[in-house]
């Protein structure tokens, strides 16, 4: 038995590949995600292990897991007196006590006046030491020049180089601090001794300039490095300085300071390999389709074959083995060609982030046996698991069928599949109501699953749905091209089952494309209707790159000529109740100058410890006007009233409070955004060209007028989602290659009926056409049912997320009209092989073909 | 054997030679054969298996390229034409009726019937049509496709597709192969009609000498030569004629 079934996958070589590129590209997202990832984790493992010190003092409430993507970024004021240094040297067990400075907020400026970085990794700024890492090797080390003093710095070689500086010019630098501007000389390149650095940029002052620029001028450190002596454990370390410490500081262990870093990084990777798997997965399903697709044909072409395995003794466990087997082989030849692949797709990741800044070009691929291991399961199972309900149904050909002429191949009940896609479809209805009432990761997970089980539904139900839009094709195809599209239509009906199947691959990444298009869309069009209602300042100076800048800016546009009012704002991030959010500081007076912020109860909050809440946010908390809310920091609780409920609006966050809150706080002022109002009369667009000079030195802002503003917004979004079109792509891919093989294999098909098309006078032409219109008849079909459930499933977000933001619908229909075109389009590629290898065929033989 | 000079002559071949693999393996399906159809008879070529029946057929049909030698459909020497023009001189002026039927499954009769025209872009020449049908006797079968239908049906289908464009030669390749006497009987009769009442050329290729009985002529082939004819056969003059041929093929 299992020579017959080897025979038959060499016989069939070419078709058996055609499926195994469905698990090979899948596989290869999957390994190639996973390599990525571990390549990425890897390499900051080596970071992290090469700069953390034996122990290490730091200011307490740092909570360093808690942020998220969408959290502001809060800048501590707060420090550790200097004085404390050689007090922790002096305790026992401690070999030496380094105090270091760790800035943030600074900027090198290239020569060229653009930022370095950005939106990438970060620059890390630092005050120059010697001090050991646990491994007791320096942590930071020149590699060419020296060591910067009091107005000098030293920069990583690679930054230095990408920003057109050269040992001995002047670096030009912005904080966000009271010094916005910042220049030095640069006397060395500096690199950390562990090795990579993931594409951040390294900074490097002598501890004066850096407390200068980083601490208001203070002597103190932002955190110490403690060395143990040999023979002293870190915890024995970190207990011995404990009673020296001040209120606000607390000791870490090397390794607890490294595990907690790492464990960021972890949940970043996580999120960012979630994201790629979930493609790999999207992949995945698709070529499971192609698979299932391309073994019942396979199954249907040999099934005189199999009779006879049966006639002739075989029972029907072996005959479904002999296919499962079959599939295994597939499976583990697509899976290793795929960890191949995926290789190639990790070095393209690799590439692709560098250009975004993240510079992981210097540490090798990282492959971890689980790798292969997970790619084998996972791409040797989804093949088996495809030809399984072939196999069965391969297994059921009666033993005469043998003697017969015309086999049908046995075909389960189309009313089964009915009552099961409807099931199928109420369940995913039912997982994606509750996943949008619940909330966060298992939230998602669920509408994720609902959209999975309804996509699935349809698939089942395809038999039946592709009917009303068939015959409609078919009714254009006659008109437009005769008999030859009747005959493309009647082809693409012959077998409802494997034409639904096909087009379902298509149907899948379709309803993604198009519920991600509506979505996209439906945010484009709130930004643009809230900021046209909203947005009613005239110029807009908001950070570049998501970091806070100097509120000396501010000042700065104050004076410039033809400005009216001035309102900064700094966005930090605090918790309300043990909820983090972010809240809007700023002179509520000003912002009412310039925004229509509609208190619905009490009025701004003007004096120092009021605040007023949004109405979600009041809603939420139960607060109301005259209430205490309490206002979390890194540094502790701030108590304030609330004066005021007002309109959730764009302009501002949940919640508006002075200033003042942020330096009770001890949260750094530096501002997020700056809006401007021209006097009376101003030439608006010569204000803002002088405001643009005002910031030319400071690459960290841009000056927005409400266009420049909501067409930023748009870019972002747009940005986005074309990332996620280039992703489901690769379903589309898999998708196109399901038409090329379903189509290569109807043609080996009907190869006689071909043979006698052409006998009684089809011309090559007329042949190619009538293929080729059969692909488009696939490809068609798999683009309007995917557009319409995209359509469901868009609409539906949008309403769920409705009171987050995304209050308006938009449908693009020139966008979906555009995919139905591109679809036929690609039903035209989709059909060029097979169209010729039944152009090409030997009418002869095509005719004696039995 | 009389010979009426007036006859017009449908289709030629001279010196045709079709020559499969090379070398030791080489077979000669055909080793120069010269046979003229005249227009409007029914010839039967026949032989025993391996005579090149078939080759000679799918060469004058245009269905199979020659060695050597010239094929004439007409005045049209086929071995001038590319494959378009081939393709159009089969949809034109060849009808074909196959032993497997050879109907496409997914239309019904009537557009089974009609598909060389449609293909073509022609109507059909609507008294002609309906005489075929009637002749047929497929009137109330037209909507069926062809799993509906029982196998004298489907070939009685395909003799009519053949006719249908009023083709100047209809090649049938054992169009009652696959069928029982009675089925087999009322095509053979129907094929019959055709040659006598419409003046339709038809060359049959059969190993049947009952078939060949329904012809005006048959054409007996050999070892891919055309070893004897006869003239107004009978079914026991055709037996006689095949076990002359294959004692002979014996003795050799």
């Amino acid at each position: 038995m299992l020579r017959v079934t080897l025979r038959n996958l060499l016989a069939r070589k070419l078709r058996l590949l055609l499926s195994a590129f469905a698990i090979v590209l899948g596989v290869a997202f999957l390994s190639g995600s996973l390599i990525f990832t571990d390549t990425m984790g890897k390499s900051f493992d080596n970071i992290v292990s090469g700069t953390v010190s034996d122990a290490s003092v730091r200011l307490t409430g740092l909570d360093l897991g808690g942020g998220g993507f969408t959290d502001a970024i809060n800048i501590d004021s707060r420090s550790i007196p200097a004085s404390l240094v050689p007090k922790l040297a002096d305790a026992p067990g401690v070999a030496r006590a380094d105090g270091s400075v760790d800035g943030q907020g600074l900027f090198v400026v290239k020569k060229n006046g653009k930022l370095l970085g950005g939106t990438g990794a970060p620059t890390l700024s630092f005050n120059f030491s010697d001090a050991p890492n646990a491994n007791g090797d320096k942590t930071v080390r020149i590699s060419k020049g020296r060591a910067p003093r009091a107005g000098e710095v030293a920069l990583d070689q690679k930054s230095a180089k990408s920003s057109g500086y050269a040992i001995g010019d002047t670096v030009n630098m912005v904080t966000a601090g009271d010094q916005p501007k910042v220049q030095a000389k640069l006397v060395g390149y500096a690199e950390f001794t562990g090795g990579g650095l993931a594409g951040a940029s390294l900074v490097f002052f002598d501890t004066r300039t850096a407390q200068d620029l980083f601490l208001g001028g203070k002597d103190a450190y932002t955190s110490i490095g403690l060395t143990a002596e040999d023979g002293v454990s870190q915890q024995q370390v970190v207990d011995a300085v404990k009673p020296l410490l001040p209120q606000n500081a607390e000791a870490i262990t090397g390794k607890k300071a490294a595990d907690e870093i790492k464990s960021i990084v972890n949940t970043v990777l996580g999120f960012l390999n979630t994201f790629l798997l979930i493609f790999a997965a999207i992949a995945l399903v698709v070529g499971t389709f192609l698979i299932i697709n391309t073994f019942s044909i396979l199954v249907a072409q040999r099934s005189r074959e199999l009779a006879l395995l049966r006639a002739l003794g075989a029972s029907r466990p072996q005959v479904t083995r002999s296919v499962l087997v079959e599939a295994a082989t597939v499976g583990l030849i697509g899976s290793t060609l795929g960890l191949g692949l995926g290789f190639g797709l990790a070095a393209a990741l690799r590439a692709l982030f560098a250009n975004f800044g993240l510079d992981l070009t210097g540490s090798p691929l990282v492959f971890e046996a689980e790798t292969a291991v997970i790619s084998y399961v996972v791409g040797v199972l989804v093949t088996m698991f495809a030809a399984y309900l072939p196999a069965r149904r391969a297994a059921r050909i009666a033993p005469v069928a043998a003697m017969r002429d015309d086999i049908a191949l046995p075909e389960g009940s189309i009313r089964r599949r009915l009552v099961v896609g409807v099931v199928l479809a109420i369940l995913g209805a039912g997982l994606m109501t509750t996943g949008l009432i619940g909330e966060g990761g298992s939230g998602a997970s669920q509408v994720g699953l609902g959209i999975f089980s309804i996509l699935m539904a349809i698939a089942l139900m395809s038999p039946v749905l592709a009917i009303p839009v068939l015959v409609a094709m078919g009714r254009v195809y006659r008109r437009l091209f005769g008999t030859v599209g009747q005959l493309a239509t009647q082809n693409s009906r012959r077998n409802p089952r494997r034409t639904a199947a096909t087009a379902s691959a298509l149907m899948i990444g379709l309803a993604l494309v198009t519920t991600m298009s509506v979505l996209g869309a439906s945010i484009n069009k709130s930004i643009d209707v809230g900021v046209k209602k909203e947005f009613t300042s005239d110029y807009l100076v908001s950070n570049a790159i998501g970091q806070p800048f100097s509120p000396k800016i501010a000042e700065d546009i104050k004076a410039v000529e033809g400005v009216k009012t001035v309102a900064p704002t700094q966005t930090a991030s605090a918790k309300i109740d043990g909820d983090r959010t972010n809240i809007t500081a700023g002179d509520s007076r000003a912002l009412g100058e310039i925004f229509d912020i509609d208190y619905l109860k009490g009025g701004p909050a003007l004096q120092d410890g009021q605040i007023a809440l949004n109405e979600d946010e009041a809603e939420s908390l139960g607060a109301k006007v005259g209430d205490t809310v309490k206002l979390g920091f890194a540094s502790g609780k701030v108590p304030l009233k609330v004066v005021g409920i007002y309109k959730s609006t764009y302009v501002v966050t949940n919640a508006i409070t002075p200033f003042s809150t942020i330096t009770a706080g001890q949260v750094q002022r530096a501002d997020s955004a700056i809006a401007v109002n021209a006097e009376a009369g101003a030439d608006q667009a010569a204000l803002g060209k002088r405001l643009e000079a005002a910031t030319k030195a400071f690459p960290t802002v841009t000056v927005q007028n409400q266009d420049d503003f909501a067409d930023a917004q748009r870019s972002q979004v747009d940005q986005l989602l074309y990332l996620i079109y280039a992703l489901l792509g690769l379903a589309i891919i898999i998708a196109v290659l399901g038409i090329v093989n379903t189509l290569a294999l109807s043609v080996i098909e009907r190869t006689r009926e071909v043979g006698l098309l052409r006998a009684v006078g089809l011309s090559r032409g007329q042949l190619r056409r009538m293929v080729r219109l059969e692909a488009i008849a696939i490809a068609v079909l798999g683009a309007l049912l995917g557009i319409a459930a995209g359509l469901l499933f868009g609409i539906v977000l949008q309403k769920a997320v409705a009171d987050q933001g995304i209050t308006d619908l938009a449908i693009p229909w020139l966008r979906l009209v555009i995919f139905v075109l591109v679809a036929g389009l690609v039903g035209v590629l989709a059909a060029v092989l097979p169209a010729r290898r039944a152009a090409k065929l030997n009418v002869l033989r095509a005719i004696t073909t039995e | 054997m009389t010979e009426a000079p007036t006859r017009t002559v449908a289709a030629r071949t001279t010196g045709l030679t079709k020559v499969y693999g090379k070398d030791d393996a080489e077979v000669r399906a055909l080793d120069g054969v010269s046979v003229e159809i005249y227009a409007g008879e029914y010839t039967a070529v026949m032989g025993p298996s391996g005579s090149g029946k078939s080759t000679l057929m799918h060469c004058m049909a245009a269905l199979d390229n020659p060695t050597n030698g010239i094929v004439e459909i007409g005045d049209v020497e086929l071995s001038t034409l590319k494959d378009k023009a081939l393709t159009e001189l089969r949809r034109d002026r060849i009808g074909f009726v196959f032993q497997a039927f050879n109907l496409v499954p997914t239309l019904t009769a009537e557009e089974n019937i009609l598909l060389p025209l449609s293909i073509a872009g022609q109507k059909p020449e609507p008294g002609w049509y309906d005489t075929v049908i009637d002749t047929v006797g497929l009137r109330d079968r037209l909507r069926h496709r062809p799993h509906e239908m029982s196998g004298g049906q489907q070939q009685r289908v395909a003799c009519a597709r053949a006719l249908v464009s009023r083709p100047s030669i209809v090649f049938a390749d054992e169009p009652t192969g696959n069928l029982d006497s009675t089925s087999g009987a009322e095509v053979l009769g129907f094929l019959r009609r055709s040659a006598t009442e419409f003046g339709q050329t038809i060359v049959m290729v059969t190993h049947d000498p009952i078939a060949a009985s329904y012809t005006d002529r048959v054409i007996f082939l050999a070892d891919g030569l055309v070893v004897d004819e006869m003239r107004s056969p009978t079914a026991e003059s055709v037996l006689e004629h095949m076990t002359a041929l294959q004692t002979r093929a014996m003795e050799s």
